[in-house]
């Protein structure tokens, strides 16, 4: 069975052809709980959500920031595994038909088997993995088995990517490119820093063709709205957590995730 | 004495140019680090091959760190290990009391040519930390420094020796609040500081060129010591022995005598409370290859890819990962890798106390502990050295609630209870 790569590619080019910029939206799996991770990603789809990202908790998360730190621990205690992640996936796109993505951190795949875990993610219906700390050297076996478990593989690039490494990047890259806006690592701020509508000219300057899609920082509609104008797509992540963390109970936490993506909707469609 | 004290490795045949010592190494990182981690493997290049950087790196390492270290034969300590000699070479002789001190001076050499006025560092029992605080107000460089909140508790001394030196100390309180978590904060804090700081990462794991750079700044122990060994003993040592968290001491002593094939190379792991236990940080013994911190080696995990927490007595041997050169030493052979646990690396320190007035790190004695052994399978005709990698001073409290060395304190007393078995023989 083949993965949902294509699907995200259509969902990315969709919002173009209306004139807008994606919503992507990132919540890790087994947040709180299993099943209440799945609902929370169904609740920020039925908000507007165009794609989510699913996160696979990691017990060392170099490159999150004290919000998703907090979120992986009550994952990994609550004794999320990768089959719950796999679940998740199956289970958020059946329920929506919506493009879903597993972000995760190397070590796991690594080790639970490049073949078998492409398989078992194109099987749940997923459409690809974001891989923050595979390198593009080294990632030849990833891309094979991606490629033939019809997944994309999506990288990051940051404001300190020199020109020829955007192009290594973007010639390999498939479903878009994550631009991280900012030199950091994930967490809400105050500003999207200037660097972001820098790095998507310079990568769009690659000519592959690939939506470029800005994440780090964002976390409300004004913002949303600001990156949507000069990129392809809007990820946020931290704030959707955040919501989920300082919620009093699971239902208003639901429904505080609903909301946002709600108000992050209507940010990538009043391009600022 | 040669006035060279710089020894990067001349061989050259591992790591590979992608950063590989066989199946480990490479460089996983996040795109945000990939320009940092090239700009440092090219400057570090450049300073490798200029006589200029040579020549302050050697003046550093004479004039300030006291290099050569001194070799001392420690035959009293040896009547306990069949007889064999064993010689020490001091590295907890050196200033700031460890051997960290010399890829630390290198590394701030580099920080200066790299026009970066910020470092920061990771540290477990504080020792890296310690030579990184030394060198940054030596060079007038603003440093800060990443330790878990555990160790610094159980290092207390070495936190006040940071702070003391003009360093910003961060108790880090995520995770398993030890090393591991401390190089993550240092990660995190580097990605986003990057234009004008630099990790002066204190180990030889990592991203390449830090495990190949980090050796070859610690060449420099085996060089000396297999000379030093030549003219007092007159030969090669049978086995090279030294103790084992991230490994730069191991391979410091081991990487000079990696030629001599007759040279046995015995890295001592963290035992902690017994293999069988669960409770220990004994990477190559009890690991599986994986990534960790930016290279494939060996690494404590469980079978879905979560590092699983290490445990240690010793808070610089407390690392579920290893550099990724001793893993390829693992596996072609060339080293072999034993487990040492608490209660013997704690005997062994005692021992060297009582009966050659060194106290070493808790580190270390995890190495004499294995020379021991070594000694009594090798009988009196063997020739062991060992790397007396620190000096034991800010291991005091952890030593003194072991053995129970205070007259008065209730929860010493206490702690007192909780090691009794070991307690009889200790007094």
């Amino acid at each position: 069975m083949s993965g949902n790569h294509q699907l995200l590619t259509d969902t990315l080019a969709a919002a173009k052809a209306e004139g807008r910029a994606a919503l992507i939206a990132y919540l890790p799996a087994g947040f709180p709980t299993v099943d209440g991770g799945i609902e929370a990603i169904e609740a920020v789809f039925d908000g507007g959500a165009d794609v989510v990202e699913v996160g696979l908790p990691h017990s060392d998360p170099v490159l999150d920031g004290p919000v998703i730190q907090t979120a992986d621990d009550i994952a990994l205690r609550g004794g999320v595994k990768i089959a719950d992640v796999m679940r998740t996936v199956r289970e958020a796109h059946r329920a929506t038909g919506k493009p879903v993505l597993v972000m995760t951190y190397w070590n796991p795949i690594d080790r639970y088997g490049v073949e078998r875990f492409t398989a078992e993610l194109a099987e749940a219906g997923g459409a690809g993995c974001i891989l923050p700390d595979l390198p593009v050297q080294e990632s030849a076996l990833w891309r094979e088995h991606a490629e033939k478990h019809g997944l994309a593989t999506v990288f990051v690039v940051a404001p300190s990517s020199k020109d020829e490494r955007l192009a290594e990047i973007t010639a390999v890259g498939s479903g878009f490119v994550y631009a991280a806006s900012l030199m950091g690592v994930t967490g809400t701020r105050e500003s999207v820093g200037a660097q972001a509508e820098e790095l998507v000219r310079r990568t769009r300057g690659t000519g592959s063709g690939l939506p470029v899609c800005v994440g780090l920082g964002v976390s409300n509609a004004t913002q949303a709205a600001e990156v949507a104008g000069f990129a392809d797509g809007v990820i946020v992540g931290s704030a959707f957590v955040k919501r989920m963390l300082d919620a009093p109970d699971h239902a208003s936490g639901i429904a505080a995730v609903r909301e946002l993506a709600g108000l992050l909707a209507k940010g990538v469609r009043g391009r600022a | 004495m040669s006035s060279d004290f710089f020894f990067p490795d001349p061989a050259g045949q591992v790591p590979s140019a992608e950063g590989y010592f066989g199946a480990f190494g490479g460089k996983f990182i996040p795109e945000a680090l990939v320009a940092a981690v090239d700009e440092v493997a090219v400057e570090y290049d450049k300073a490798k091959h200029d006589p200029e950087f040579a020549r302050e790196l050697n003046d550093l390492l004479v004039n300030y760190t006291g290099r050569p270290s001194s070799l001392t034969e420690v035959p009293r300590f040896a009547a306990e290990a069949g007889g064999a000699r064993i010689f020490l070479k001091r590295e907890d002789l050196n200033h700031t009391g460890s051997h960290k001190i010399n890829n630390v001076l290198g590394q701030a050499l580099l920080t200066r040519r790299m026009g970066k006025t910020r470092v920061i560092a990771e540290t477990g029992a504080g020792q890296h930390g310690v030579a990184t605080a030394t060198a940054c107000a030596l060079f007038g460089l603003d440093c800060t420094i990443y330790m878990g909140e555990i160790d610094t508790q159980r290092q207390a001394l070495n936190v006040a020796r940071m702070r003391m030196l003009g360093a910003e100390v961060v108790a880090v309180k995520s995770g398993s609040r030890t090393l591991k978590d401390a190089i993550n904060e240092a990660f995190r804090d580097w990605v986003a500081n990057v234009d004008h700081t630099h990790y002066l990462f204190g180990t030889v794991a990592g991203p390449h060129p830090f495990p190949a750079m980090v050796r070859d700044f610690h060449r420099v122990i085996g060089v000396e010591a297999r000379r030093q060994l030549l003219e007092r003993a007159g030969r090669l040592p049978d086995a090279a022995v030294a103790c084992v968290g991230g490994g730069s001491n191991a391979i410091g002593l081991f990487h000079a005598f990696i030629p001599d094939e007759g040279v046995r190379l015995i890295g001592c792991e963290p035992a902690g409370h017994g293999i069988e236990t669960g409770e220990h940080a004994a990477t190559l013994t009890a690991g599986e290859p994986g990534i960790l911190h930016g290279s494939r080696s060996y690494v404590l995990q469980d079978e879905e890819g979560q590092i699983t927490e290490p445990y240690s007595i010793s808070a610089g041997l407390d690392y579920p990962g290893i550099g990724p050169e001793h893993s390829y030493l693992k596996d072609s052979g060339r080293g072999e890798y034993r487990a040492v646990t608490d209660d013997a690396a704690m005997q062994a320190l005692r021992l060297l106390s009582r009966t050659e007035g060194i106290i070493p790190a808790i580190e270390s004695a995890h190495a004499l502990a294995g020379a021991l052994e070594v000694g009594r399978e090798l009988g009196e005709d063997g020739l062991i050295v060992v790397n007396l990698s620190g000096r034991g001073d800010k291991d005091m409290d952890t030593a003194a609630r072991y053995f129970g060395l205070y007259d008065t304190d209730a929860e010493v007393a206490a702690d007192q209870a909780d090691t009794a078995e070991i307690e009889g023989d200790a007094k």
